[in-house]
């Protein structure tokens, strides 16, 4: 029975990292470069969950799905305009400089986020209510809670909704065209730069949807939840193949999977350890990733 | 020059979206009870900021020139440290400047004889060494490295763990330190290196947390939490900085015959540290004009042509990464002994952000600017009581603005170059 459980715990971490590790490897696909402030993305995205439920809850509302929905509209809204700001402010003026300046520039955003945050709500976590308790019973061993469906599910919708934006809209082709030439894609009339802009905001997006499904999950928020996820999701990326949106997604659960087993076999303070041990592994061996394309360098 | 109307009114709607769910509502814990306080003047004020800001732009931007150019001119602060400070046309200190200034420095700690201006600069010392440290890697090779206390560390705990077990003197821990350093450097940056220097940057960050979460859970070799205490204090040629010594060493007033101070120790860690300064100012002058220190530049600037110049780029970032690591070793196990007391907490990842806002602020590959720099941050960090709770966002803010606005630092490297003195378009005629 334990070996389900960490099935069922693979499936919950790995959606959370798939969701965050798109916008890594979007980002990094089209400009090049990590954007270290996406953890922080995801972090405030909870922080505007909780806000938003805490004044649900004082205005007394009760039905659980306008709850959700306005949650996760709000954190939606709010990340998406962060994003576009990130970039315009931290990323745009530098686009075309050596890659330590972008990357220096960014580690800067993602600490200025975090010290914002803390600043403006306080260093501790916060409890956030259960909003969805009970769960399935099988055996007295064995139960899914409604929040272990309640992440995959939401996953798997705003998935399709992704699929579909970046397969059949117009602007999702543009972006892909972007990602593969952005030369190219600008002599063919496509403005590249709001481009840019489109792909922080559907990968902020994505992020604070995997902030507030982390919040109600664990039940806590706090200013530095999203420093370590934001690496072990950049791991994810680098494991599917950074560049490869089905990559990330792969990459995602893998990691995930290797997670939660590694916390029940190994112990669960040297999960961390793991990711890490897998990324180093994943850079001596299959650099390029799972379903990465390895990288040719043209003169 | 017009008013950015438009613009202003967008970005503080945008304003308004980003700070009304984050800073504007506070939430409050009182029990099990949750609620939330509104902070409408944050919010109103930072749009009205953001709406002024945009409106006025252009105008801003030209008066910001203006005063620059004033600031410039009457300060003049780049000309003096080009002349008075910096050797013309390289990055070292003017010999007539770096001996006036090593003369201060000798007499300083006797002159203030205060135990927490000493000690300020003991820090300044410490943070020097592993600025100019990082500086190889960051400014020289062109990597970032975002896990570089993890080095700090490693140096820390290989003295802190060696003497705690084996009684291991803190004069051959000092060089062990950094070789066990650069080893862990070696052997983190070999399968990184080969790609991209992306990876170089999570890589290490991620290293640096494992470190930490390392340190924390070993607890039988590394203390847990709680960390090493106890640690002996470096003595001098069996002289002793206590005041009675326990196993045969000399203490230093018995053996100069003067009256026990406890000022002693901080004349000596004083000392200790700006020896160590030196040196790594020395070795560093040295390798950077040796065929090592042009490649890693050349690896910088041009990895394709430095290969095809037969440079191995493998291993001349690896160099670095040793380098840069063996003096980060160093400044941590100094930094034990002076602490006599080390945990995990102190090699978080902030202070990697710190040193590596000191390398951005004084100007990647500058030394001159990084030694201001670190001067400055540290007094900054440690010595500024008002601005505690801001310091971080500080510190942030310094590595996005300085980015945009002088990303080669506040005094920017002399490059080596050589000017060919014959003039072709003349000799053509």
């Amino acid at each position: 029975m334990q070996f389900l459980e960490q099935v069922l715990n693979g499936i919950t971490l790995g959606s959370i990292y798939a969701l965050i590790a798109i916008g890594y490897t979007m980002v990094y696909g089209v400009i090049g470069m990590i954007n270290f402030a996406h953890g922080e993305v995801y972090m405030v995205g909870a922080f505007v969950g909780l806000i938003v439920m805490t004044i649900l809850s004082s205005l007394g509302a009760t039905l659980i799905p306008v709850y959700l929905i306005a949650m996760f509209l709000a954190a939606i809204l709010v990340t998406s305009v962060l994003g576009w700001s990130i970039e315009r402010i931290a990323y745009r003026p530098l686009r075309g400089k050596h890659r330590l300046i972008p990357l220096i520039s960014a580690i800067g955003m993602s600490f200025f986020l975090q010290n914002f945050m803390q600043l403006s709500q306080g260093p501790r976590p916060f409890a956030v209510k259960q909003l969805i308790t009970g769960s399935f019973v099988f055996s007295d061993t064995f139960s899914i809670s409604y929040m272990q469906l309640l992440i995959p599910a939401t996953t798997l919708v705003f998935m399709i909704v992704f699929t579909y934006f970046i397969s059949k809209t117009k602007l999702g082709i543009a972006c892909r065209a972007t990602e593969q030439d952005r030369r190219m894609a600008n002599l063919l009339g496509i403005n590249t730069d709001s481009i840019i802009s489109v792909i922080f905001v559907v990968g902020a997006a994505l992020a604070a949807v995997a902030g507030v499904l982390v919040s109600l999950y664990y039940g806590t928020v706090r200013d530095t939840m999203g420093f370590v996820i934001g690496i072990k999701a950049f791991t994810a990326a680098v494991l599917g193949g950074i560049g490869s949106i089905p990559g990330a997604v792969l990459g995602g659960f893998v990691l995930g999977f290797s997670e939660s087993f590694a916390s029940a076999y190994i112990g669960g303070d040297y999960k961390d350890v793991v990711s890490f041990g897998l990324l180093m592994l994943i850079l001596l061996v299959l650099p390029s990733g799972l379903l990465g394309k390895a990288e040719i360098q043209k003169v | 020059m017009s008013f950015n109307l438009k613009d202003a009114i967008i970005s503080s709607i945008l304003t308004f979206v980003l700070l009304s769910f984050t800073i504007g509502g506070l939430i409050e814990v009182d029990g099990i009870n949750v609620s939330i306080g509104a902070r409408p003047s944050y919010v109103v004020f930072g749009c009205l900021a953001v709406f002024m800001v945009q409106l006025f732009r252009e105008q801003s931007i030209y008066v910001i020139k203006l005063i620059g150019r004033g600031i410039k001119r009457t300060i003049k602060a780049e000309q003096i440290v080009e002349h008075a400070v910096q050797l013309k046309g390289s990055d070292r200190f003017h010999p007539i400047f770096s001996a006036v200034l090593l003369l201060v420095l000798l007499i300083y700690p006797f002159i203030v004889n205060d135990k927490l201006l000493i000690g300020m600069f003991v820090d300044i010392y410490i943070y020097i060494l592993l600025a100019l440290g990082l500086n190889i890697v960051v400014g020289y090779a062109g990597l970032l490295n975002l896990g570089y206390i993890a080095f700090y560390a490693i140096g820390a705990y290989t003295y802190g763990v060696l003497n705690h077990f084996y009684d291991l003197s803190f004069w051959l821990a000092l060089p062990l330190a950094g070789v066990v350093a650069s080893a862990f450097g070696l052997i983190l940056g070999f399968p990184v290196l080969r790609l991209r220097g992306d990876y170089l940057a999570i890589v290490t960050l991620g290293f640096g947390q494992v470190l930490v979460l390392l340190l924390k859970n070993l607890g039988p070799i590394t203390g847990g939490p709680d960390g090493i205490g106890s640690i002996d204090r470096p003595s001098l040629f069996g002289i002793e900085f206590v005041r009675r010594s326990k196993d045969g060493g000399i203490p230093f007033h018995e053996f100069f015959g003067v009256e026990y101070s406890s000022m002693a120790k901080d004349f000596f860690f004083y000392f200790l540290a700006l020896a160590l300064v030196i040196f790594t100012i020395f070795v560093i002058n040295r390798l950077i004009k040796m065929p090592i220190g042009r490649s890693w530049e050349a690896l910088r600037e041009d990895e394709t042509a430095c290969k095809s110049l037969g440079i191995n780029p493998t291993s001349v970032k690896l160099s670095a990464f040793a380098i840069s690591s063996f003096f980060a070793g160093i400044a941590g196990c100094f930094f034990a002994a002076k602490q006599r007391h080390i945990s995990p907490e102190s090699f978080e990842f902030i202070e990697s952000v710190i040193v590596l806002s000191i390398v951005v602020l004084g100007g990647m590959g500058s030394r001159v600017g990084i030694i201001l720099a670190a001067v400055f941050v540290t007094v900054l960090k440690d010595y500024s009581q008002d601005l505690q709770q801001y310091r971080m966002l500080i510190f942030s803010l310094i590595l996005i603005v300085m980015m945009i606005w002088r990303p080669r630092g506040l005094f920017p490297a002399k490059r080596s170059k050589i000017t060919i003195e014959e003039n072709i378009s003349e000799a053509n005629k």
